[in-house]
């Protein structure tokens, strides 16, 4: 909310200078996000006198002048047509700042004759349109002196950023309260303000307006006024000043006067004219598919929940949001009608949410305004209109009643430090809620004043004691420690989350942050998301990610686009199912694994086997017994069908899924190549079960292990894990490992077989192994990968 | 034959071939010492006594210099073969790829230690949420105007994306009995988008619900926590009376700042930012969760964990923490092992 500093002193009387003014607004929570003095742009331009005006030698259009701007007289060059001895206007001296155009003003020769300035026009100095010819000033301006002053503009603009439980302070005199009670000024007698001996509505001749409020509930209370006989010109230079120094357009004496009681008292009124009504106008809800065209231009189609002001034929008002076009006053109005109502805070907010229409008096109604404040503030609107647009004011009108039932709380001194941290005094704490217009009893029930409607408890008195006695009162105070050694606070599956983060980072891999949302299309790309936003703020960001995938698969892309040779990105956040949001480890990679190299020759791509293996080290940074993890198919049809696979904790749990993206899929996020990835499901591992700190005793074993290797012959289709397990099983006592280091096709290799090598790992025990031993061993291996099809390569 | 002879014999040896070649003649089994060797025994006592120091003189000389000699053969055939192997050191060395952790990641490591040391425990809540949880428990009924600071998104049939983690706190007082203290970390979500908002983001959500908890232990942890999060003592601020709903008293949080070269850094108190709001837990708020107020009272707050680590670390765009480039991660992300601890310091310097 903006307000001029001399505005504000029309109801604070203080001696307080600016920044007293701004740092106290501050500390009470009236927070200044702005302070704009208009003068300073002026501060160079000063009143000046044309001593003599002669023509230009060069040029027609131009005329040489000397003026005086309090300091002798100084030579000119001016096109303006009305410049001429005599004329006082307003003068820039070499090194001035135009305000229109930044332009710095020089001593320059134009024509050959030397200017030493510049007489300004209203568009120059951006006081107004007029670029016709030079400001003409009275001829008694005094010449010298800064023009700002002399005109007034040095008014500093104050913007507070008032908080929405402060209606109060939705009005320059609620401020000026606010700054009296802290101690800033004296809070002027409004009926001083207004030069008006009683702040009572004037019961004037002629029967009082035929208004009615059919909507108690919405509307409880509907004051009016008639004044008839009016002229609605311009209104007066003081009440425009103060709204173009905030920044409103004047309009007309009669809608100006409702936009300066608003702003001025915190206090929506409307004024129709009377001309353009049917009968009595009464406060209703609308009805369903209503129109009306408001004040912005626009027309609203209404319905019942909203309260409206009608006639008996048209709607004339949405009640406490905006006016209608067709009843609004213009320059040929006579006689007028104003409205002082009330209208319910919930009802105005719904209203205005659902219309999507804001004002600036929905923003004080749907805060609560003084309940208390209707007569007087029929009063004062009548006052302005028959002083500045003369007229006969009629009897009043009121309907309904205002909820004026005040707030009464039953507050406990010992708050301000039980709650507020502040030490204050009883008597202290007294002074300061009266010095606010609290009324505190002697067993310290406290009453709010009618316009307080945000106060509902006990901590909303702590909170007035605290900002009046300010927050640097409050003494830090530390909280205490609990008692005995320090826990972790980390539950075990956030310290899972980190430990596999920091892995994926140890591994190359950049962690990523990407939206939780995605475009229709991605999501589809992957299955489909189950949660899709009512209300997105675009196409692009619309549908819960089902996967990570999308995301790190589109910033990949970004990456490629850049340039980027190699991209190997992880994002760790949640997944949305329709059921649960689920912690989830999403990985990508494109582009190079390795760059060519002096050494290692040409570039290679990734492969399937660098998801697998970054969701195996993952999976087993998480915990997961990697061990005991078989691999699958059905990864999901964003993957290749024959390169890709789950890695399942028995056949339903699935811990990870990762494979070469599929093509189609690939092609849905712009990407060409291979592009692996994998998806590692956290909520699926279950965290390690704490077992204390203490690890079995370390026992290796005393013999040396031998080396066995076995070469295969095995049919195509049986994976070679399926061997390595059988191999293993043969003899569980006996070997302890078997790893696959070689597959080979080809030359030798019989049509529709593989060759898998495998080494065998053979631990003894108590003694070493004797030939024969061993003999039985490997026959056991050759019996078990049999059962397999596979025969020994002879 | 003198010792001079096999000396030169032995030194003009050009290879180990040679020198071997060499040894045979003198003192192979038909070499020329052996034979002088087996003359030994043939002679007198006398003439023994005579030849037997010559003779053997001739045979150490013999082996002593082929052993010489064989060492320093050896030596330059190894300088010879280990010249032959230089390669050119400037070579490039394979190179490992570099990951980092995002700075989102990263200071929320470092909020959680430093909490952690004043007993807060981390927490969590979900991101699509009920209107109960996220406005009516905390005190923000339907029709409130503090509705419209929010810009939510909604799902289709009611549900919508939290717009802060303070439905976190009603998660944790009606799951958990008091005393509490949590701090909630997480993605949060608002409508909006400009130049320094995005319609996702991260907040970080503090909790304190005990017996006479009041203002100044919330000024006390606010300080606490900001000096230890900018690890700078000079770390000021201004506590200013505001309103929200779920709070009362409601203070908003200024930090203080100096500029360095046009850049904010905090500390001092040229100029202050906002970074915080806070109070105490609205008595109504308290009972929303089935907690007597007049037992239970403490103090929330809330602050953006991107803004947080932009003031921290210097980054000055918003959006470019949702992009995935990789050029922004490796230049502000942090090293997998740069882990926050209150040993170490939780910050990582650049």
């Amino acid at each position: 909310m903006k307000f001029t500093l001399g505005w504000l002193k029309e109801h604070l009387a203080t001696d307080a200078d600016l920044m007293a003014i701004v740092e106290t607004l501050t500390q009470i929570g009236l927070e200044v996000e702005g302070v704009e003095d208009p003068a300073a742009k002026l501060d160079a331009f000063r009143i000046a006198r044309v001593l003599t005006a002669a023509p230009h030698p060069q040029a027609d259009k131009l005329q040489v002048l000397t003026v005086d701007a309090g300091e002798g007289a100084i030579q000119v060059v001016c096109g303006a047509p009305n410049a001429r001895a005599g004329l006082v206007g307003v003068f820039g001296a070499a090194g001035a700042v135009v305000p229109a155009n930044g332009m710095v003003l020089k001593v320059a020769s134009i024509r050959g004759v030397e200017s030493n300035g510049m007489m300004c026009s209203s568009r120059e100095l951006e006081l107004g349109d007029d670029h016709d010819g030079i400001i003409e000033l009275p001829a008694d301006a005094p010449v010298g002196s800064r023009y700002a002053d002399w005109a007034g503009l040095n008014d500093p603009v104050i913007d507070v950023a008032v908080l929405p439980n402060r209606q109060d302070c939705m009005g320059v005199r609620g401020i000026a309260r606010d700054l009296a009670a802290a101690g800033l000024g004296t809070l002027r007698p409004l009926g001083d303000v207004y030069r008006m001996a009683s702040l009572q509505p004037v019961n004037g001749t002629g029967p009082a307006p035929d208004v009615a409020t059919l909507d108690p509930e919405g509307c409880p209370a509907f004051y009016a006024q008639g004044v008839a006989g009016v002229i609605n010109g311009a209104s007066p230079n003081w009440m425009a000043d103060r709204l173009k120094a905030i920044g409103q357009k004047p309009i007309s004496t009669l809608v100006d006067i409702t936009n300066f009681v608003s702003i001025d008292l915190g206090r929506p009124l409307h004024v129709y004219d009377r001309a353009k009504l049917s009968g009595p106008l009464v406060a209703r809800r609308a009805r369903d598919g209503e129109q009306v065209e408001v004040l912005n231009g626009k027309t609203y189609t209404l319905d019942e929940t909203m309260t409206v002001i009608a006639d008996d034929v048209a709607v004339h008002d949405i009640g406490g949001i905006m006016g209608g076009v067709h009843s609004g006053v213009s320059e040929t109005t006579t006689d007028v009608l104003i409205e002082c109502a009330y209208f319910t805070p919930e009802r105005i907010a719904r209203t205005g949410q659902a219309l999507a229409l804001t004002s600036d008096a929905r923003q004080r109604f749907e805060r609560g305004v003084d309940p208390a404040f209707l007569d007087t503030g029929l009063a004062i609107a009548t006052r302005l209109v028959t002083e500045h647009c003369g007229g006969t004011p009629s009897a009043v009108t009121r309907a309904g009643s205002p909820p004026v039932a005040a707030k009464q709380v039953a507050y406990d001194p010992a708050l301000a430090a039980g709650l507020g941290g502040v030490d204050v005094s009883e008597s202290e704490q007294r002074a300061i809620l009266e010095r606010l217009d609290f009324a505190v009893g002697e067993d310290w029930t406290v009453t709010a004043p009618s316009w307080r409607r945000d106060v509902d408890g006990a901590p909303d008195l702590v909170e007035e004691i605290v900002r009046m006695v300010g927050l640097e009162a409050v003494v830090a105070t530390p909280l205490p420690r609990a008692d005995g050694v320090a826990r972790p606070t980390a539950t075990a599956a956030q310290k899972q989350e980190r430990i596999v983060r920091r892995t994926a980072a140890a591994r190359g891999l950049h962690e990523a942050v990407t939206w939780s949302f995605l475009p229709e299309a991605q999501a589809a790309a992957l299955g489909g998301g189950a949660w899709t936003l009512a209300n997105p703020i675009s196409e692009d960001l619309k549908v819960m990610r089902p996967s990570l995938l999308p995301g790190l698969l589109a910033a990949a892309r970004r990456n490629l686009d850049r340039g980027a040779t190699s991209v190997r990105l992880f994002e760790i956040g949640r997944r949305y199912l329709a059921d649960a949001e689920r912690a989830t480890v999403g990985i990508v990679l494109a582009g190079e694994r390795q760059m060519r190299g002096w050494a290692s020759g040409k570039a290679n791509a990734f492969d399937v086997f660098d998801a697998k293996a970054e969701a195996l080290a993952l999976l087993a940074a998480a915990g997961a017994p990697v061990e005991n993890l078989q691999v699958f198919g059905e990864a999901g049809d964003h993957f290749h069908p024959g390169q890709s696979g789950t890695l399942r904790l028995g056949p339903k749990t699935i811990l990870a899924s990762f494979g070469v993206l599929h093509p189609r899929t690939a092609a849905a996020f712009d990407l060409d190549g291979v592009i692996v990835a994998c998806e590692l499901y956290l909520d699926a591992i279950s965290a390690k079960r704490g077992s204390g700190f203490m690890r079995p005793a370390f026992a290796p074993a005393p013999l040396q292990a031998v080396r066995r290797d076995f070469a295969f012959l095995v049919p195509v289709e049986v994976a070679s894990d399926a061997l390595v397990r059988a191999v293993r099983a043969a003899d569980k006592t006996a070997i302890t490992d078997a790893r696959l280091f070689d597959v080979f096709a080809g030359t030798g290799v019989p049509e529709g077989h593989k060759s898998l090598a495998i080494e065998a790992t053979l631990q003894p025990i108590a003694k070493s192994f004797t030939e024969e031993e061993l003999a039985a061993i490997a026959a056991k291996i050759v019996a078990a990968a049999a059962k397999l099809g596979a025969s020994l390569r002879g | 034959m003198t010792k001079a002879d096999i000396q030169s014999e032995i030194a003009v040896a050009p290879d180990l071939a040679a020198l071997e070649a060499v040894r045979i003649a003198l003192l192979g089994k038909q070499g020329s010492i052996s034979a002088l060797l087996k003359t030994l025994g043939g002679m007198t006592p006398e003439q023994r006594q005579a030849e037997g120091p010559r003779i053997n003189g001739l045979r150490e000389a013999a082996t002593a210099g082929i052993a010489i000699r064989k060492a320093e053969l050896e030596t330059a055939a190894l300088d010879a073969r280990l010249a032959s192997e230089r390669l050119d050191m400037t070579l490039p060395a394979p190179d490992a790829p570099r990951g980092s952790v995002h700075p989102v990641s990263q200071v929320m490591d470092e909020l959680a230690e430093i909490f952690a040391d004043m007993g807060f425990a981390v927490a969590e809540g979900p991101e699509i949420e009920d209107d109960w949880h996220n406005f009516t428990a905390l005190n923000i009924p339907e029709a409130h105007p503090s509705r419209a600071m929010h810009d939510t998104f909604y799902f289709p049939g009611g549900k919508l994306l939290r717009t802060h983690t303070s439905p976190v706190q009603i998660r944790t007082m009606t799951s958990a009995p008091p005393p509490l203290r949590i701090i909630a970390p997480g993605r949060v979500y608002r409508s909006d988008s400009d130049a320094t908002h995005t319609p996702m983001f991260h907040q970080i959500e503090g909790l304190v619900i005990d017996k006479g908890i009041h203002l100044g232990h919330l000024k006390w942890t606010l300080e606490t926590f900001l000096k230890a999060f900018f690890e700078r003592d000079d770390v000021v601020l201004r506590l200013r009376p505001s309103y929200f709903p779920f709070t009362e008293p409601s203070v908003e949080v200024d930090v203080g700042y100096t500029l360095v070269n046009g850049k904010r850094v905090i500390g001092g108190s040229e100029g202050w930012m906002e970074v915080l709001g806070s109070g105490m837990v609205h008595r109504r708020v308290i009972a929303n969760c089935g907690l007597d107020p007049d037992i239970w009272q403490g103090f929330a707050f809330g602050t953006g964990v991107d803004r947080l680590a932009m003031l921290k670390y210097g980054m000055d765009d918003l959006r470019a923490f949702f992009d995935g480039d990789v050029r922004w991660l490796g230049h502000y992300g942090f090293s997998a092992l740069a882990v926050p601890t209150l040993s170490g310091g939780v910050g990582s310097a650049a």
